[in-house]
Order: C-alpha cells, then structure tokens, then sequence
C-alpha cells in the first residue's frame, strides 16, 4: 500500500513546526528557508496552507531529469540521488507544483522524499493538518488530478 | 511487431522505456551513432566543469539496463529511410526493416558563416567528443572565445568560467539569450558575467577565425585523433620550435578588433537532423512535421524530441523545441501511440532553465507576452532578481525569471493547467512577487 | 549554538548599522532576550535619559530559543526606557518577526541615537541598510507591511513597525509585527516614534544551530507532549484562547468593570469566547475564523476574526471585511469591560484599529475607562471632549475614541497620554487605574490578591505578565491558592516574577507555563545553549534580571512610595462576588515582598542581595 502525506487546511495553525521539523531533518539546523515543506499564511482569508511534494506517479521532475537522479522507491516515494544528480535544475522548471528546488549551497536539488517513510513534518505536527497515510483519500485523489491537468498528453490509459 | 527508433537520446531512450512497459513482447531497436552509451547533452557542461565523469552524463546509469529491458542499443547511422517500405538503410549497406518507426535524430550545431570554422581549436559543443575536445584545451588561464550567448553557449558559458579561463563571449544578438530572456533579464545575464570577470560582446559577430603565420604547429598531442586532424590541416613544419598550443588563433570581430585564443567554441544555435530524410517523401518544415499524435506524414512513423515539429502549447502552432523535458514528453507519448494506446499530444510547452555562473534564470511559455494581454514585472538591479509574468485575461501564459529559483515550476503549472487566477491576477500584475502565493491560493479557492 | 553570537547595532543619528559579537559573559548569565537586552540598556543608557529623547535606546532582541523548534520558540522583546512610566520597558511578541531575525544571523539589534529623517531598517541575512521612510510617514501598520514588502518586493518578509500612534507619540503606541502581533506595553512604539524610526523589516534563510540536538529534540517533544495534555494549553487556550477566562474572571468577581467602579461585568458573556464562537452576521459565521499560532508555537491561541460586514463601524468599509487578528482576553476586557461596552464587533473593531495604528488595547480601554468616569462624573464635558459623549458603554464613542486616538485628533490626543495624565490634568488622579504611570489589565486585585502585588511590584508599571498568580489563584497552577487571602503571596508573586523573568529571556511564550514548570523549561534551555542550565540556575537567572530591572528604576528616580495600587482598589471595597467587602490587602504583602527579596524597607536591593546575584 502507498502511503502519503494528507494535507487538511482547515486544521493547520500556521505554527510552521512542520518546516522546523523538514530543515533539521534534512538540514541539520532550524531553517525554513531550506525546508522543503512550506507554510502558506492567507491571514485574511483566516487560511494556513501546509505545501509539498505530492510524489506524483508519472513525475515530471523524474522524467525531465537528464541523468536518471531522480528514483522511485518502494511506496512511490521520488528521491534525488545526490551522487547521480548534476545541478542542471531542469526537474525545477518541470514539476508544475514547483516543489524541486535547487539548493545553491549543495549545487544539488532538494524535494521532500518522505523522510525515508516516517516523515518528520507529519510527526511534528501539533493539529493533524498533515498525516502520513494510506493513498486511499480524497486528498490525494484532488492532487492526482490536478497533476493529471499538467500532463502534455492526455492518456487514454 | 519491430520498433525501430532512431536517436539514443532522451527522446529515443524514453520512448524505448515507454513501448517496453506496454508492449512486453514486441522487439525494440535503439540506433544511436555517437561512440558513447545513451547520454545527455543537458549534463555535458558539468562534465567540462569536471564535476561529473563522462559516466554522470549517461541517461540511464545501470550497467545492462537497455539488456535487461530487452532493448536493442545499436552503433549506426541512417542513411536514408524508404517510407512506403519501412526499411531503413544503415551507413555501411546494412537494412533495417521496421513495422514502427520512431524518427528522434535530434539536433546539430548550426555552423556559421565564419572563415576558418575548420582549424584546430576551433569547436562546436554539442557531443561528448566535443567536449573531450574542449576540456584539453580550456585550462585555467587560457584564453577562450565563446560565439553565440544563446541558451547553449550560455551553460558551456558557465563551465569554461568554472574552468578558470579568459573569457571573451561573442553574441550577435542585443543581448544574452535572446530567445529565451527579454532585454531586461538577458542585459542583467549581461552585467552579471562582466562582475564575474567575463568579456561579453552583445550585437558583434566573428568574421573570421585564422591560424597567423607567426604562429608555430601544436606540440605534437598524446592523442592520435587530435594530431592526425591538425596535421591533415596544416603540415607540421619540423624544423621549427613547439610552439604552445595556446593563443595560436587570431579572431577577427566585425568590428575590425582582433583577439588570440587558444581556444574558440562555436555556440550560434542548432538545427533538426533531417538530412537523411531529405528523399523518404515525408513532410518536412524546420523538422518532421508531425500531427497531435506525433504521427508523421507517413503511416506508422513518428518523430520526437529536437527532430520533431511539434505542437507548440503556448502558440498552439508547429514548432520545433529542442529542450530536454520536451524530448522525453514526445517519446513518452509517441511511445504510448506506437504501442497501440492512442494518446493525443496537446502540445509542449517551452521552457528553460540557465545558470550563469550562479545566476539561475528560467522562462517559460510565451515570456514575451500577447497583444492586450497585462503584464506583471519585478526588477531588482541591486538584488539581480527579475520577474516578469505575462497574462492572456487572468491565465498565465508565460514567465520568466532571474535570481529566483524558489517554486518556479509552478509558473509552468499555471500555464499548462490555464488555471483561471481571478482576484489574483490583478494582484501578480501589482506584485509579481507573489505568485508563489497566488497559485497555492488558486489551487485551494481562496479567493 | 542557540545564539547566533551577533549583533546589529544602528546608529539612527548617523546613519551606521554594525555588526559586534555578543557579549557571552553575559549571555551565561542573563540568557536572552529581556535579561541579555536589559543587561545590554543598563550598561548604555542613563537611567534618568528622556526616554523620548535621543539619547534613551531601544533593543529588539531574541532569545536563545527563538528560531528552534521549541514550542512556542518564537518569541522577541523590545527594551528601552518606557515613555509611559519612565521605568525599564520590556514588551514581548510573537508572530514569526523575531525567528526571522535569527535566521539572518542576528541576536538583537540595538538602535541609538536619533534619525533626521524618517527611516525604517531592513536586515536581509547579513545585509543591514537604512531606507528613507518618508513615504511611510503616516501610514498604518498595515499599509506599511505591504509597503514595505512591495517596496523589497518579497512577500516572505517580516515587518516590525509603528503605526501612527508611534508616530504622533501616543504614550503607548505598540509596535507591532506580522500585523497583529504586539509588543504592546508600556510605550516603546512611542521610543521608535521619537527616533524617526518606523519599521524594522526582516527576511533570514539561514539557519540556527542548537548545542545538543538529539538531547534538545528529546527535551522539545516531551516538553510539547506535556502542552498538548495539559487542559490549559492543550485544549481551553487552542478552542477559546485567552478569551476562555472572560467568564471566569467575572464569576470569580475579578473583572475590573466600569474604570474598576465594579468587579462584575453584566455583559461579560457577550464579549466572551463562546460568544466569539456564535454565528453571527448575514453570512451565518461566526465572529471566530480560525487560531492562529506565532512561530513554533504548538498551542495556537491566537485568534482569527472578522467583523460582521453590516455592523455598523464598517458598513461602509469594504477594507475592514477580510479577517484579522482577534480579541484576546485582555482587549477584549480593556475595550469592554472597562469601558461597560458589551457590543463584539465593536470591540473587534476597536481591537482591529489597535492593531492598524499600533495602539495598546489595555491602555487604551482603561484610559477611555477613565475619561468616562470623568465624564460621568462632569469633570469633563463635550466642549472638552469635542462633543464625544463618553458615557460607559456606548460603543460609538469608543470606536470614535479609538479612531481619534492613534491620529493625536482632537480629544484623541488627551486619551493619548494615558490615563494617569489625563486624570491628574483634570484633577481626579485617584481616578486612573494605573500604577507606575501603567493601567493594570483585567483582574481586579480585590478579586485576585496575589495581582495587586504583581501590579504593583512589576517593573514596568502595573502588568500581569511579570507574575501571573491568577495562574495559582483561579486556575490551581501549580497549585491552588486563595485568590482572597494574602498569606503567602509575597512568596509566590516572587517565585513567578523570578520565573516569568527567565521564560522571557528563553524565547518562549509565557504561556507554556500553565503546563510548563522550569524543570521543564530547563532541559530545553540546556540542550539548546553552551552552559549548565538547571531549573535553579534559570530561577537565579530571572531574580538578577528583576534586580537588574528594579535598579533601573531606582536610579530613574522610582522609590518604595511607587509601589502603589490605585486608591479606589485600597478603599472602595468590592461591591458584589466572592470579594464583595474586600479591598486590596498590599499593605500586609509588601513588606513581606521586600524581605523576600532582599530588598530594604525602602524597597531598595541591599549590598548582599547584589553581591549574591553577581550585580
């Protein structure tokens, strides 16, 4: 079974421990500017978006990458594979959520890769507006479609 | 059923993958005609840089994986196609008979109209063996002229800087990569690489390219191949002294100015391989032209990738683009045609992304805009960040981008999707900063 | 680790910002924050400086904390020499100003001197620059925000700054970030004011480092765990926020109501929690959208309203439709209570402009609270007042009170000077609820013993946030005491202004510690920063920094004789609740406060107390 990341709005706060929670993971220090989930603050619509990587099936960043960096793992998870990725950012441009992001201090590019299957956003969220669940939800179902809207072919399949 | 593709770079290997995974029993044929395993030009210039093997430019890294796929990789060059017979005929006298047939010959650099293209050190950089070519001579110090400043000229820009040599770069155009950044973003390219030490020569042009009589033959090289074409070109006069192989070219600007270089990379643009195609009787524009199922002119053969003139998503008109993630989304979907899933392509859209010795830049779609359509701009000269969003109503339909490389992808996502972006975008036309902002909001309704 | 270990200094009189290393020596012993600023304010600025002048500072600083994941771990101060009392200022905020600053690699930023010209500073990672600011001359918070942002053109900056009550030098105009997060009291947007400074605007994407993450990470989960299955923190303040004591307070008999003439509030229910969760207005949602929490922080009381489009106050202003930061408790009180309105989406609305023109909603509702009194009363009149009739709880004029008070306009500018001078100018001072120059916030200290000593101890004018005995006194945290009873307060208010001091240096919330004691504060702290802190440590900490604060004001001039409550709450005996006949009991605790501390009769730290303390 797939599993994912289920973003409910409605329940975030806005607290971004979940980008604090993503930098240390990845990072090593508390840095939301290298988080690679974001917090997006609608103040005046009383709205807190959670962001990221929805590890879409036919990825447009894995696809676009040149050097075959970008794999997939076990449960659908996309990982960059840092000693095959070059920097050329490409992946940056194609994935249409704009969630592959390059890393200036690495020269590499950085997405969320479910923390290897127990991702430390979803852990550190204090109201559940981001769990890691099975693929099975409505949730997913929205992302998967509007990722469908992007693709250049419109498969019968 | 015998798929033939022709072409082993991102739009042949991807469109092989793709018949594979529908069509398990059907034999597949990869002709490529470079000496290297399936690569990517889109890794050539971090392999000049020196940051990758020539191994970390391939498509595909696993040892046997077109084996394994049951694909079969073969060395050759087409010479000719006979459409109504499907047979093609191999460089050689060979013949390949196809029941599909996949044309993604992809690309070539445009030579242009400049005396003495032909000496040693002067070089294209499209192949691997041209950047072998290039890595030799471009030592730290040497001093390089670049022609062409467009998309291509601009990354090998980047790894000749990385490589420590003198730079000088010639660009007919009014700007750096003219056809891929406006005036404002490509006259910042411009200012950031002269603060980075590199001469830049916007609306100038090479005349001509000669050895000087003064100048003495190359020391002879550990490399056959590089010897053996020098010597073909000009005898060595033996009684001479070796001269250094640096500063032995003497370029001519349509200025009249004169500069040495030991070494000149011609980047002045490409064009489709259709040579070979010339007598198949298929249509031909700028490249194969194709329909909306990448079908061309003939039954049963398709082109993809830089060969291919494709629908255009932004134009929705014809048009060849010859960039990497439009390669694989042609093989990807020609593939799903050839195996029997019929899957129309609605069209491609351009996109680039450039890093110019740290200054990364993207455009996508129809950056310049349309006629009535408003437009949003950012333009931070001190802080080099440019934005410039372009509207048809309230859909995005083009953008570009200097200095940010947050979320720009989802500037694609609001083009190819046509999402509508109401409220927001009067608000992208005020502060194109916030798009980021605006298209999370869009996707979630909030208005 | 935990400090990023510089500091920006701005010399606003010429124009410099320069980054100097932070001093450790006294980072070991004061932590952050309130402690490390009042440390560094102390050693440059003369307590008797104007502190509208230019020689008075004033300190943004973070704490070690803030920036981490910590709950709560976003927290910043303001320090300087308050306009409103003439004593030492600290004012706290939260939001996600102060973790952004560290992220650019900035401890706190001192600012001295006086600019010419309107200026606002930017700190952009290690870049610090001075703009011109007269285009902001006059403009709201709000506006400023965007401007600011439009101006640098990056929506994910964070904007600090005055709205026009710091400009026309309301004596306390706040300084507010992230729109509706304040540092509210005691007048430091008035101090930024008189520098021509008005806004700090900050973006960081750096990083902040802690000395032991695996024991800090630990030590932050369970601290987190404890917030979550606390009643407090992990379920009343996130569904009411502060607003759930509305009710409380006013069956405890606590709710200073009328300029304190009572002790209950009639309409206490209607300008409370649950009714802020009522449906309301044509589009059926209720004045409560959402909860907000600042930066790290995983209890989110933070509230998210909107006003009822057809109220009358913005009928005819679409810009007021959109949501914004709500009513807490203490507004909620200040611009109801005190001033009898019972009227929500007016008191939104006034809470709303206090946001936009930067104005301290507890100053301002018993300052209107006051001159209602001495309206009633025909000290003044509608010449004076410019035709507003200010009678106890008519809505209308407090929402025109609040308009006019922030612009310095007509008898706005009155109520701009605070209660204390406006009632001594009309010769009533007993009638303003201060103390230090400050109107103290909602609980009666009939009601709730313990705060009467908290008002009138507290360092910065009568605040309840340096001791919060309501905590002990109403809630049972730690543990159970009798608000009515005044044994064993003088212990318990300085064991909570020892503890408050050392939470406010840490960069958390103050409200982490109705689950929080210190002993899980410090692991926290410890894991975070270089050096052994202890629960004890922490607590030795926060005593230096009151004595710190508490020499300030004496050498500012402060005696014994300012540790004073108003006289109306030490002789006009609470009429109705649980404290119906009682007053004040301040004299019985105060000396017992001064003996607990250390301190002389004349309230002074005594050579021991200040060896002891390292001072």
């Amino acid at each position: 079974m797939q599993r994912a990341l289920v973003i409910d709005p409605g329940k975030c706060t806005g607290c971004k421990q979940c980008e604090l929670a993503c930098s240390y993971e990845k990072e090593g220090v508390f840095n939301p500017a290298k988080s690679r989930i974001r917090v997006f603050d609608f103040h005046q619509n009383a709205r807190f978006v959670p962001y990221t990587c929805t590890q879409c099936d036919e990825a447009w960043c894995q696809q676009a990458c040149p050097t075959n960096a970008i794999t997939t793992d076990a449960f659908g998870v996309k990982n960059v594979n840092d000693s095959l990725c070059v920097g050329c950012k490409v992946c940056t441009i194609a994935c249409p959520f704009g969630t592959v992001n390059y890393n200036a201090t690495t020269g590499k590019v950085i997405k969320c890769d479910m923390c290897g299957g127990d991702p430390a956003c979803a852990k550190a969220c204090p109201t559940d507006a981001i769990v890691y669940t099975d693929v099975e939800q409505a949730g997913y179902d929205k992302m998967a479609a509007w990722a469908k809207r992007t693709d250049a072919g419109a498969q019968a399949n | 059923m015998h798929h033939v593709i022709i072409g082993a770079g991102p739009a042949g290997v991807t469109a092989a993958e793709t018949i594979r995974k529908h069509r398990g029993g059907d034999r597949i044929t990869l002709l490529g005609d470079e000496d290297a395993p399936p690569y990517s030009r889109m890794a050539i210039p971090y392999y000049l840089e020196g940051d990758i093997a020539e191994t970390g430019t391939y498509l595909r890294a696993a040892a046997g994986h077109y084996d394994d796929l049951g694909i079969d990789l073969r060395q050759a060059r087409v010479g000719s196609l006979d459409a109504g017979a499907k047979i093609l005929k191999l460089d050689g006298g060979d013949e390949l008979a196809f029941d599909r047939l996949l044309i993604a010959t992809g690309a070539s650099p445009i030579r242009p109209p400049i005396e003495g293209l032909d000496l040693a050190g002067v070089q294209t950089c499209w192949t691997l063996a041209d950047a072998r070519e290039i890595a030799k001579r471009a030592e730290p110090g040497a001093s390089v002229v670049l022609v062409g400043a467009g998309f291509i000229g601009s990354i090998i820009l980047q790894a000749l800087v990385a490589k420590g040599v003198q730079l000088t770069v010639v660009e007919m155009g009014d700007r750096m990569v003219p056809r891929m950044l406006d005036e404002a973003a490509g006259t910042m390219l411009k200012r950031w690489c002269e603060a980075k030490g590199v001469r830049v020569l916007t609306g100038t042009t090479v005349k001509a390219i000669a050895k000087p009589e003064a100048a003495k033959p190359a020391a002879p090289q550990p490399e056959p191949g590089f010897f053996a074409r020098l010597f073909g070109q000009r005898p060595p006069e033996p009684t001479a002294p070796p001269a250094p192989v640096d500063e032995t070219l003497k370029v001519t600007l349509d200025n009249g100015e004169t500069m040495a270089a030991k070494l000149v990379v011609i980047a002045a643009g490409v064009r489709p391989n259709i040579g070979f195609l010339q007598a198949s009787g298929l249509e031909l524009g700028a490249g194969v032209s194709v329909d909306d199922h990448l079908r061309a002119s003939a039954p049963d053969i398709y082109a993809a990738g830089d060969v291919a003139e494709a629908r255009d998503l932004s134009s929705g008109q014809f048009d060849v683009l010859a960039i990497q993630p439009v390669a694989v989304e042609h093989g990807h979907i020609a593939a799903l045609n050839m195996a029997g899933n019929p899957t129309p392509h609605r069209g491609s859209l351009n996109m680039n992304v450039l890093d110019t010795i740290g200054l990364v830049s993207s455009s996508f779609g129809s950056w310049m805009g349309i006629e009535g359509g408003d437009r949003g701009q950012l333009l931070d000269e001190a802080g080099w960040r440019y934005l410039r969003l372009e509207f048809d109503g309230d859909r995005l339909i083009g953008g570009q981008a200097v200095g940010l490389t947050e979320h720009v992808g989802m500037m694609r996502g609001l083009i190819q999707t046509g999402l509508r972006l109401g409220a927001w975008k009067d608000r992208l036309v005020k502060a194109p900063e916030r798009l980021t902002e605006a298209y999370v909001a869009t996707a979630q309704g909030i208005k | 680790m935990a400090w990023t270990r510089q500091i920006l200094r701005v010399n606003l009189t010429n124009g410099t910002c320069t980054p100097e290393s932070l001093n450790m020596d006294w980072a070991d012993k004061y932590l952050g924050q309130r402690g490390l600023a009042s440390r560094y304010l102390v050693e440059e600025v003369d307590p008797k400086v104007d502190p509208l002048g230019p020689d008075n500072k004033i300190i943004f600083a973070t704490g070690p904390l803030t920036g981490t994941c910590a709950s709560t771990g976003g927290r910043y101060s303001v320090i300087t020499k308050g306009p409103l009392t003439g004593a030492i200022a600290c004012s706290n905020s939260g939001g996600y100003w102060g973790a952004e600053l560290k992220f650019a690699g900035w401890d706190m930023i001192i600012f001295e001197g006086k600019s010419a010209n309107p200026v606002y500073l930017s700190v952009i990672d290690d870049k610090a620059t001075l703009h011109d600011a007269s285009d902001l001359v006059g403009k709201s918070v709000w506006e400023t925000d965007a401007a600011i942002k439009s101006a640098h053109q990056d929506p994910m900056m964070h904007v600090s700054t005055i709205g026009v009550a710091g400009e026309n030098a309301v004596l306390y105009a706040c300084i507010v970030n992230d729109l509706h997060r304040a540092a509210g009291r005691s007048g430091v947007g008035a101090v930024m004011g008189s520098k021509n400074l008005k806004a700090v605007a900050v973006r960081g994407t750096g990083g902040v480092a802690v000395n032991d993450p695996v024991t800090f990470l630990a030590a932050t989960a369970a601290g987190k765990k404890t917030l979550a299955e606390n009643a407090v923190t992990g379920e009343g303040l996130p569904t009411y926020g502060t607003q759930v004591l509305m009710n409380v307070i006013n069956e405890a008999g606590a709710l200073p109501t009328r300029n304190s003439r009572d002790i209950q509030f009639e309409g206490a229910h209607d300008i409370s929690a649950e009714a802020m969760a009522e449906p309301s207005g044509k589009d059926g949602k209720p004045n409560l959208l959402a909860n907000q929490g600042c930066f790290a922080c995983t209890i989110a009381c933070g509230r998210i309203s909107k006003i009822n489009e057809e109220h009358y106050t913005v009928v005819n202003k679409p810009e007021y439709w959109h949501a914004s930061g709500g009513l807490e408790y203490e507004a909620a009180w200040a611009l109801g209570a005190a001033t009898g309105v019972k009227d929500l989406d007016a008191l939104t609305y006034a809470n709303f402009i206090c946001n936009e023109q930067g104005i301290d909603p507890i100053s301002f509702g018993s300052t209107v609270g006051a001159a209602m009194e001495l309206y009633e009363e025909g000290v003044i009149n509608n010449e004076i007042t410019g035709g507003l009739e200010l009678k106890f709880g008519s809505a209308e004029a407090l929402t025109t009170a609040v308009e006019l008070t922030g612009k310095a306009e007509g008898f706005g500018r009155e109520l701009g000077q605070g209660s204390a001078r406006l009632c001594a100018k009309y010769g009533r001072p007993e009638l303003s609820q201060t103390v230090k120059g400050q109107e103290f916030p909602a609980y009666d200290p009939r009601g709730i013993q313990g705060m009467g000593l908290t008002y009138a101890t507290s360092n910065r004018g009568a605040c309840h946030l340096r001791s919060y005995t309501v905590a002990s006194e109403i809630l049972g945290i730690p543990e159970k005491t009798d608000p009515l009873a005044t044994d064993g307060k003088a212990g318990l208010v300085k064991a909570f202004q020892d503890a408050t001091a050392a939470v406010d240096s840490s960069g958390l919330c103050l409200f982490t510690t109705f689950a929080w004691t210190l002993e899980d504060i410090a692991p926290q702290v410890d894991a975070a920063c270089e050096g052994n802190w202890s629960p004890d440590s922490l607590l030795e900490c926060g005593e230096r920094i009151w004595n710190l604060e508490r020499q300030f004001n004496n050498q500012a001039g402060f005696t014994a004789a300012d540790d004073k409550l108003p006289e109306r709450l030490m002789k006009d005996a609470a009429k109705t609740g649980p404290a119906e006949g009682l007053v004040s009991g301040l004299d019985k605790m105060l000396p017992e406060y001064y003996e607990l501390r250390g301190w002389t009769n004349e309230g002074v730290p005594t050579n021991e107390t200040l060896s002891r303390l390292g001072l």
